[in-house]
């Protein structure tokens, strides 16, 4: 019981980070309809900002973690307008493609420029881990839960109470409609994808710290958000909250209890069964009548 | 004209290993082979059926594995007091598993594509391949694991006038892999121009019109996917018994980007596209390297010339020479529509 | 012409066909039947639930309720390939060719059923299979010089003007050798010369012994082509007979005109 306890206090810890890969990813999946193979770059960008931040230039460590979240919104922000602006018409394969090229270039600047070495981040947090009962959290975990439902829920307010937010959830519902209502496509556009990279980088700054930050980090974390997004339908960000928190505790169990080198796969394995049977996501709304 | 063209390039092909005798080259241009033959074979799922697969290397994989254990034997226990075992076998009977179990896979694939269309697709395939590829860490007792399966024997075949030969040697290695890269290539154009291309693409351009008039969806979504595995087993066997050493590594997804770099730069749904990306991307490494550029910059240039190549020439390198080629005859009864 | 239709039974009857789009309702209940040899228009205002019908009957939507035979065979729940092979082909309301293939290919295509080619024998390269494409190529030949392409074979479907994709869709429906041709507003978007073209080529289609099911707006074709007319408003279907007496019919000129027209004129 108590080992149950204690895989449902990890899976909490880390289900936030999780859900704001997912809510990053299905945002930019649902509203630009581009497969983003960029987005674990940009968890990997967040964690390797703050190794440069923190390591190297002995910055303060909660004005590292803003920092970062905001370069992470800046280079978002690049891509988008750099990638993905003229290829506004192009079909799905190229885009794809294309952000498969930035995905290789990324993460291969990334290597050059920090190498293939782990890079452990000092935090602020107390060693001695947190003991409630019969289970213990380590202090940063704690924290990084904290932060990722503070950030959770600032999207979920962007999303739902400010007008980009309505703008953006126009564009997903019907693009041309909110076009021609005047929504400016180009701008939402780039403001999702940076919305999207800068929780991808936010996960990617909270979590680095806590683990390590290695030039491969990214490719994980992207499946896992993908595994996120089809738990929790596409472009349903309430739905990526639980499907983030769901896929960790899947994880924990799985490694738990069956053993610990398949813990990845779980994320993989949930994609092809739920796809299998439900091909359009669990969660997922009616697509429009074609 | 053509024909001759044809035979005198196949000719100079076959004349490399007589001539050539640095070996490092040789090597580059069998594996540049090797790849050669699993890009063409996506080229028929990504070129040809549209289907967005971005899990091949599974198949991959799967056939080197698959020729590895077959040709080395295996024994595992599925359950206490089940246990499957394998003795050795001969190579050919290894590939020709490779063959099987590959295209087995693609058929489960297939039918999975049809229900799941899309970017869900991509999704879903990749998946598949790293799954693939964590089984392949984690059953050690089957795979060993990242500790490798090594000492696979090469093929032996009996050759008439030669006897029984084993291919140890790169030159023996280098005319497997041209031979199966021709039959490849043939077998492809057979089925490109033949009822069953003319369905794939028809389902490709124009579903629900494909469908109107008689043109079963899944029977040639999986019909291709079995073809386009199977291939792949076969270069993934012909990697195992080359290279001799088969570890986890080998489903990358890193690979899988690779072929889909040469199919696309090349040019996807034609039939020299995957080779000259293959060729492209197969041979560049090692003039990059030459110029001592670290791997990660080669990594990056790819990158980079892969997104130009999509933006300046979305079509990919062929077509755009055809076009050209074209513009240049002036000839008002060519039909700019490609094969 | 009427009585020698009726004499020859029904080759597609609909019965009690229902479609409903979660609360929307966009075929009520609709009985109708299409006799060997004839053409048959589906009218009615935009909206009446015309192609949504043809979507049910040839595969591409599940109806809710009602059945739907063709020469006796359960048509509920077959695929559109399905459909085809049982000798119902069917147009699209948007023009629908093979826009990236020449128009020779988009015909050959076509002819996908009525090639035997197997997998097998395609791989092995069996004298067969380039003996059957000689055939094929001849044939295709053969639909598009009937429907007045043949000067285009070589050129990229997608690129022939509106009025001649129009009639490369005919030609690759044709190719699929349909009993049935169910045409989704063929001549929408023609000028006057090319319908008039087009119902002369209808006639030729008609001698060839295909029935045809159409859905149309231009009355003057309808009404010069059809020797039944069924018209649907709002999903039901609310009158059906020969053209003389549809045009006088009440309900087609209210559910047309509106309510004031049809009491101007009783």
């Amino acid at each position: 019981m108590d080992q149950l306890l204690q895989h449902g206090l990890n899976a909490l810890m880390l289900g936030g980070t999780y859900a704001l890969l997912g809510i990053g990813l299905t945002l930019i999946f649902g509203i630009m309809r581009v497969v983003n193979f960029t987005h674990g770059e940009l968890y990997a960008f967040g964690a390797y900002m703050m190794y440069m931040l923190v390591m190297l230039t002995g910055a303060n460590f909660f004005v590292a973690l803003v920092l970062a979240v905001a370069l992470g919104v800046a280079l978002g922000a690049a891509i988008e307008f750099v990638l993905l602006r003229k290829l506004r018409g192009a079909d799905i394969d190229t885009t794809m493609l294309v952000m498969i090229g930035a995905w290789i270039a990324l993460q291969n600047a990334e290597q050059l420029a920090w190498s293939g070495v782990a890079k452990s981040i000092d935090n602020p947090f107390p060693t001695a881990p947190l003991v409630i009962g019969a289970v213990s959290v380590a202090w940063n975990r704690v924290f990084v839960f904290a932060v990722a439902l503070v950030l959770i829920a600032a999207t979920y307010a962007l999303i739902n109470h400010t007008r980009l937010g309505k703008a953006m959830r126009a564009t997903f519902q019907d693009r041309d409609t909110a076009a021609l209502m005047g929504i400016q496509i180009g701008t939402i556009h780039t403001a999702t994808f940076a919305l999207g990279s800068g929780l991808a980088a936010a996960a990617g700054a909270l979590l680095g710290p806590v683990f390590v930050a290695y030039p491969t980090m990214g490719d994980l974390a992207a499946e896992k958000a993908f595994a996120v997004v089809i738990l929790g339908g596409l472009g349903n960000i309430a739905g990526a909250t639980v499907g983030g928190f769901i896929l960790a505790l899947v994880e924990e169990l799985g490694a738990g209890y069956i053993s610990s080198g398949y813990r990845d796969a779980m994320g993989f394995l949930l994609i092809i069964v739920i796809l299998a049977f439900r091909p359009t996501g669990l969660f997922a709304q009616k697509e429009r009548i074609g | 004209m053509k024909g001759a063209l044809t035979v005198l390039w196949l000719a100079f092909l076959v004349s490399i290993p007589l001539w050539m005798t640095n070996q490092y080259i040789l090597h580059i241009l069998i594996v540049t082979g090797i790849f050669i033959v699993a890009a063409m074979s996506l080229n028929l799922l990504l070129g040809y059926t549209g289907q967005l697969s971005l899990g091949h290397v599974a198949f991959f994989g799967i056939g080197a594995y698959a020729s590895a254990l077959v040709s080395l034997g295996f024994s595992v226990q599925l359950a206490p007091g089940v246990t499957l075992a394998l003795a050795p076998n001969p190579v050919w009977c290894g590939m020709l598993a490779a063959i099987v179990v590959s295209g087995a896979f693609g058929w489960f694939i297939g039918r999975i594509s049809f229900k799941v269309r899309g970017a869900y697709f991509v999704i879903v395939s990749i998946s598949f391949a790293e799954v693939v590829r964590l089984v392949a860490v984690n059953w050690v007792e089957l795979t060993q694991g990242p500790m490798a399966l090594n000492n696979i024997p090469p093929l032996t075949l009996w050759l008439p006038g030669v006897g029984e030969h084993a291919f140890w040697k790169k030159p023996a290695n280098y005319w497997l892999i041209l031979g199966v890269a021709v039959v490849s290539y043939v077998l492809i154009r057979r089925l490109v121009h033949s009822r069953a291309g003319r369905a794939m693409i028809a389902l490709r351009e124009n579903e629900p019109l494909a469908t109107s008039v008689g043109i079963d969806v899944t029977r040639y979504l999986v019909l291709t996917t079995v073809c386009s595995a199977a291939m792949a087993g076969a270069a993934g066997a012909l990697y195992a018994h080359y290279v001799r050493i088969v570890d986890p590594d080998v489903f990358l997804f890193i690979y899988t980007v690779t072929m889909v770099i040469m199919v696309i730069t090349g040019g996807k749904g034609t039939l020299a596209g995957p080779i000259v990306g293959g060729l492209i991307f197969g041979l560049l490494p090692e003039t990059l390297r030459a110029a001592a550029i670290p791997p990660e910059a080669q990594w990056i240039v790819y990158g980079v010339l892969m997104i130009l190549i999509l933006y300046f020439l979305p079509a990919g390198i062929v077509p755009a020479v055809r076009q050209g080629w074209q513009r240049r005859r002036r000839d008002p009864a060519a039909s700019p529509a490609g094969p | 012409m009427t009585s020698a239709a009726a004499s020859q039974g029904a080759l597609l009857s609909v019965e009690g066909l229902s479609i409903h789009f979660g609360g929307l309702v966009a075929v009520d209940r609709a009985t109708f039947e299409v006799r060997e040899g004839e053409v048959l228009s589906l009218i009615g205002p935009n909206g009446a639930g015309k192609t949504t019908a043809f979507n049910a009957i040839t595969g591409y939507l599940a109806p809710s309720a009602g059945e739907i035979r063709f020469r006796g065979t359960r048509l509920n729940g077959l695929k559109p390939n399905q459909v085809a092979e049982l000798g119902l082909v069917r147009t699209f309301q948007k023009t629908s060719v093979f826009g990236g293939r020449s128009v020779l290919e988009n015909v050959l295509i076509g002819l996908h059923l009525r090639s035997k080619q197997r997998p097998l024998a395609i791989l092995l390269g069996l004298p067969s299979v380039a003996r059957e494409e000689r055939t094929l190529e001849a044939e295709a030949r053969r639909i598009l010089e009937f429907v007045g392409l043949s000067a285009r074979a070589l050129e990229t479907g997608g690129a022939l003007p509106y009025g001649e994709q129009r009639l490369l869709e005919i030609a690759v429906a044709l190719a699929a050798r349909p009993q049935l041709l169910l045409l989704d507003e063929p001549v929408s978007g023609m000028n006057p010369v090319e319908t008039e073209s087009f119902m002369a080529k209808l006639a030729e289609i008609r001698a060839l012994g295909v029935t045809v099911l159409l859905v149309e707006h231009d009355m003057k074709m309808v009404m010069g082509v059809s020797d039944r007319i069924v018209c649907l408003n709002q999903g039901r279907i609310i009158a059906s007979g020969t053209p003389a007496e549809i045009r006088r019919d009440p309900e087609v000129i209210r559910a047309y005109l509106g309510e004031r027209y049809a009491r101007a004129h009783g």
